[in-house]
C-alpha cells in the first residue's frame, strides 16, 4: 500500500483543563473525500487547526507524505500544498474577489517588494499569468460577475464560494474544508456539494471535509470518521457509520440508540414522555 | 472598441494603472498643470504659484513622501504606527551627517545628494528593521503605544547628541538641495536657487518645486504598484485577517518587518527632504504632534488608499495657510468696508465685537493658530464620523454621482 497523504497519529490538544482532542488518530489518502463529523464541540474544528498548526498539540504526531508537521509555521504548512476554508468565513473583507483569490496564490509566486515596487518585467508577468489562473477558478466557481466586488459586500452563499476559490488557488493536494455548507439554503446546498464533487473528479484533490449536513456528508463522503468528546468513536464508509450504535448514540442519546437499533416500544415511550 | 472604454481583451490592459482614455488625458492635463504652477500661467491657480506658496506646496509633497511610507504601514498592513516622526529624524540626522560640511562643532562629511538622500532613506529602514521584531509582536492599541514610546527616545537621543543634531533649540544647517558628482564647489544643478534653466528665470523654490514633484511621482508609482502587487496583497491580508493570512502561506512576521522597512525608508527620504527644505531644524521637530499629522493625513485622505494618501497631505499641510490667508483678507474686508465686509463680521473679531477669529496680538476670540488647531480636530473627528473612507470616499462618491447623472439616485 503507498504511503498516505496526511497521517494524523494519536493527537492530544487541550486548553487548560479541557480535553479537545483526546487521542485522535486518522489518515486521508490520495484523492480521497474524509469525512468528519461530530455534535458540536467535539474537536471537528481543533483538527484543522492542529494540522495548519495554528494549534500545537501536546502530544503525537501529524505527518506530511511521511514527513512530520510538528512545530512547523502555518505559512510553510500552506507551502507544502495544504489548503483551507473557514467555518466563520475568513476572507479578507476590504479586498476584491479577485484579490483574495490572488492572495491565494501568494505561496505560488515569487515577486519581491522591490520588483513589485516598480513593475518589472518579471513581476508583472507573473502577476498577468497568475490573474489568468485565477480566473479559471472564477470560471469554474461561477462568481465572474462579482470579480470587482469588495468581499464584505456579497451575499453569504458567494463568499462561501470565494473562500473555496482562494483555497484552490494555491493549487493544494489537500483542502481542509471546515463546513462549508454551514448556514445553506437547499439549492446552495446542492451547488457546493456540485463543485466540491467537481474538485475531486477534475483537479483530484483529497478533501478532508468537516460538516453538520449529514445528508451531504453521506452522499459524496468516501469514509467518515465521527468525533465526540475529542475521541474517535467511528470510522469507515458511510453506509455502515450510519449503523454504528456508538454514532446513533452520541447524536441521539441513549434511548433513541435503542430505538435505531429497531425497538418501536421505546420511541413510544420517550415520546409520550 | 470605441465608445466601449470598459471592454478590455486583455487581462494587461484591464491590469494597467488608468485602464481607460479618460484617465489618462485627466492625468496627463493634471500634470501639465502642476508643471506650469511655478511659471504663472494658468489662471486659476495663479495664485499657487507665487514663492511663498511654492514653500507651501513644496512641504506638502514632502509630507505627501512620509504619508506613502505611513499608508504602507497603517493603510495597507494596518500597524497602526506613532513612531513615524522618529524615523523621519533618523533619515534627517542621517542626511546632515551625511551632507553637511564638518565643521568643528558638528559632525559632517560633506557627501553629495545622490549619496545622502538615498543613505537616509536606507538607514532609517535599516533602524526600522531593529525596531520591527520588538513591534511585530503587539498590535493595535498596544503598537501605537509602543511605537510611541521610539518618538520620546528619539526626541531625548536628538536633544542630547548635539555633535550630530546642533542641540535642543539651536539645530544647524542641512545641506542644499543640488547635485553634484563629488565635493566640487559648483554644483552640477542646483534645486534651491535663483537661476535660469533652459534660458526660463526660475526662483529657487520653483526648482525646488520641479525636483520634489519628479521624487513625489516617483515614489507614488512605487506605492501604487506595491499595493496592487504580491507584497501590498499580503501586506492587506495581513490587516484583515491575519491568522487566515498565516493558514494562506503569508509569513506574519515577516511580512510585518517589510511593512516597517520600507515605511521608514519613506520616512527617511521626507524627513531628509524636510531638512534640506527648510535649511534648519531644530531637534523638537520630530515630535509626537508630527506623527499625529501623519496618521490624519492618512484618516482624513483615506486609509489604504494612494490618491487618498496625496489628497490628505494637501488638505493637512496646505488647508492651515489657506485658513490664514483667507481670515488676513477678511480682516482687511472689515478695515477697508469691502464687498465681503459682511463675512468678515461675522468671523473676525479684531475690535472686540462680535466675531471667533482675531488677527491682531491679544485680540479677542481665538488667534490663527488656534483656529487652524481647532478646525484640524474637527475634521478629524467629522471624516472619522461620516466618512471613513476619508477626501477618497468623497471622491468616489462625487464620481459615481456624475456617472449615473442624470438618475443619480
Amino acid at each position: 500500500m503507498t504511503e498516505p497523504l496526511l497521517e494524523v497519529d494519536d493527537i492530544r490538544l487541550s486548553f487548560k483543563g479541557v480535553r479537545a482532542i483526546d487521542g485522535v488518530s486518522f489518515h486521508v489518502d490520495e484523492g480521497e473525500l474524509f469525512a468528519i463529523i461530530g455534535p458540536n464541540g467535539a474537536g471537528k474544528t481543533s483538527i484543522f487547526n492542529t494540522i495548519n498548526q495554528v494549534y500545537v498539540p501536546q502530544e503525537g504526531d501529524i505527518r506530511w507524505r511521511g514527513e512530520s508537521l510538528m512545530g512547523k509555521r502555518p505559512d510553510h504548512i500552506a507551502t507544502l500544498g495544504i489548503a483551507r476554508t473557514f467555518q466563520n468565513i475568513e476572507l479578507f473583507p476590504h479586498m476584491t474577489v479577485l484579490d483574495n483569490l490572488m492572495l491565494g496564490r501568494h505561496t505560488q509566486m515569487s515577486a519581491g517588494w522591490f520588483a513589485g515596487g516598480l513593475w518589472l518585467g518579471r513581476a508583472k508577468k507573473e502577476e498577468l499569468e497568475n490573474r489568468s489562473k485565477v480566473e479559471d477558478i472564477i470560471d469554474f466557481l461561477e462568481i465572474e460577475s462579482w470579480r470587482k466586488y469588495p468581499v464584505a459586500l456579497l451575499p453569504y452563499g458567494i463568499q462561501k464560494r470565494v473562500e473555496l476559490g482562494r483555497a484552490l488557488a494555491m493549487e493544494p493536494k489537500l483542502l481542509l474544508l471546515d463546513e462549508p455548507v454551514a448556514g445553506m439554503n437547499l439549492e446552495e446546498t446542492e451547488d457546493m456539494a456540485r463543485f466540491i464533487l467537481d474538485i475531486r473528479e477534475e483537479l483530484g484533490i483529497a478533501m478532508l471535509l468537516v460538516e453538520h449536513d449529514m445528508g451531504l456528508v453521506m452522499d459524496i463522503a468516501d469514509r467518515v470518521m465521527v468525533l465526540d468528546f475529542g475521541q474517535k468513536i467511528a470510522e469507515g464508509p458511510p453506509a455502515q457509520v450510519q449503523r454504528n450504535p456508538e454514532v446513533i448514540k452520541a447524536y441521539l442519546g441513549e434511548d433513541f440508540g435503542v430505538v435505531a437499533a429497531g425497538d418501536d416500544e421505546t420511541l413510544e415511550a420517550s415520546a409520550t414522555e | 472598441m470605441r465608445g466601449r472604454p470598459h471592454l478590455f481583451t486583455s487581462y494587461e490592459g484591464e491590469q494597467s494603472l488608468l485602464p481607460t482614455w479618460t484617465q489618462r488625458v485627466m492625468l496627463a492635463l493634471f500634470l501639465v498643470l502642476l508643471v506650469t504652477i511655478p511659471l504663472q500661467f494658468v489662471p486659476g491657480v495663479q495664485f499657487l504659484g507665487s514663492d511663498s506658496w511654492l514653500l507651501v506646496l513644496n512641504r506638502v509633497m514632502i509630507y505627501a513622501i512620509g504619508a506613502l511610507g505611513i499608508n504602507i504601514l497603517t493603510g495597507l498592513a494596518g500597524q497602526v504606527s506613532l513612531g513615524h516622526a522618529f524615523f523621519m529624524g533618523i533619515g534627517a540626522y542621517t542626511a546632515v551627517v551625511l551632507g553637511a560640511p564638518a565643521s568643528d562643532r558638528f559632525w559632517g562629511m560633506g557627501l553629495p545628494i545622490w549619496i545622502w538622500l538615498p543613505a537616509a532613506g536606507i538607514v532609517a529602514a535599516i533602524v526600522g528593521i531593529i525596531v520591527a521584531p520588538t513591534a511585530v509582536r503587539v498590535r493595535g492599541l498596544y503598537l501605537a503605544i509602543v511605537t510611541l514610546g521610539l518618538v520620546f527616545i528619539g526626541e531625548h537621543l536628538f536633544r542630547n547628541l548635539t555633535f550630530i543634531t546642533g542641540g535642543a533649540g539651536l539645530g544647524r544647517d542641512w545641506p542644499e538641495l543640488a547635485f553634484r558628482f563629488w565635493k566640487e564647489e559648483e554644483p552640477l544643478i542646483d534645486f534651491s536657487s535663483r537661476g535660469p534653466w533652459f534660458g526660463i528665470e526660475f526662483s529657487g523654490a520653483a526648482k525646488t518645486y520641479f525636483f520634489m514633484l519628479v521624487l513625489l511621482i516617483l515614489f507614488t508609482l512605487w506605492h501604487k504598484n506595491l499595493a496592487r502587487t504580491r507584497i501590498g496583497r499580503a501586506f492587506q491580508s495581513i490587516r484583515d485577517r491575519d491568522i487566515a493570512a498565516e493558514v494562506m502561506g503569508v509569513a506574519d512576521a515577516k511580512n510585518k518587518l517589510r511593512a516597517f522597512a520600507i515605511s521608514s525608508f519613506f520616512a527617511g527620504v521626507a524627513g531628509a527632504l524636510l531638512g534640506a527644505l527648510v535649511g534648519r531644524l531644530v531637534p523638537e521637530t520630530w515630535n509626537l504632534l508630527l506623527s499625529v499629522q501623519f496618521v490624519a493625513i492618512i484618516l482624513i485622505g483615506g486609509a489604504g488608499t494612494t490618491a487618498g494618501t496625496l489628497l490628505g497631505s494637501f488638505f493637512v499641510v496646505a488647508i492651515p495657510r489657506m485658513v490664514e490667508d483667507l481670515t488676513r483678507m477678511l480682516s482687511v474686508q472689515v478695515r477697508t468696508d469691502g464687498p465681503f465686509a459682511w463675512l468678515g463680521d461675522f468671523i473676525i473679531a479684531d475690535q472686540g465685537d462680535f466675531g471667533l477669529v482675531s488677527t491682531v496680538a491679544n485680540g479677542p476670540g481665538l488667534s490663527i493658530f488656534q483656529t487652524n488647531l481647532a478646525l484640524y480636530g474637527f475634521l478629524i473627528i467629522i471624516f472619522l464620523i461620516f466618512e471613513p473612507l476619508g477626501l477618497f470616499g468623497v471622491w468616489i462618491r462625487i464620481r459615481n454621482y456624475w456617472k449615473g447623472w442624470p438618475f443619480s439616485y
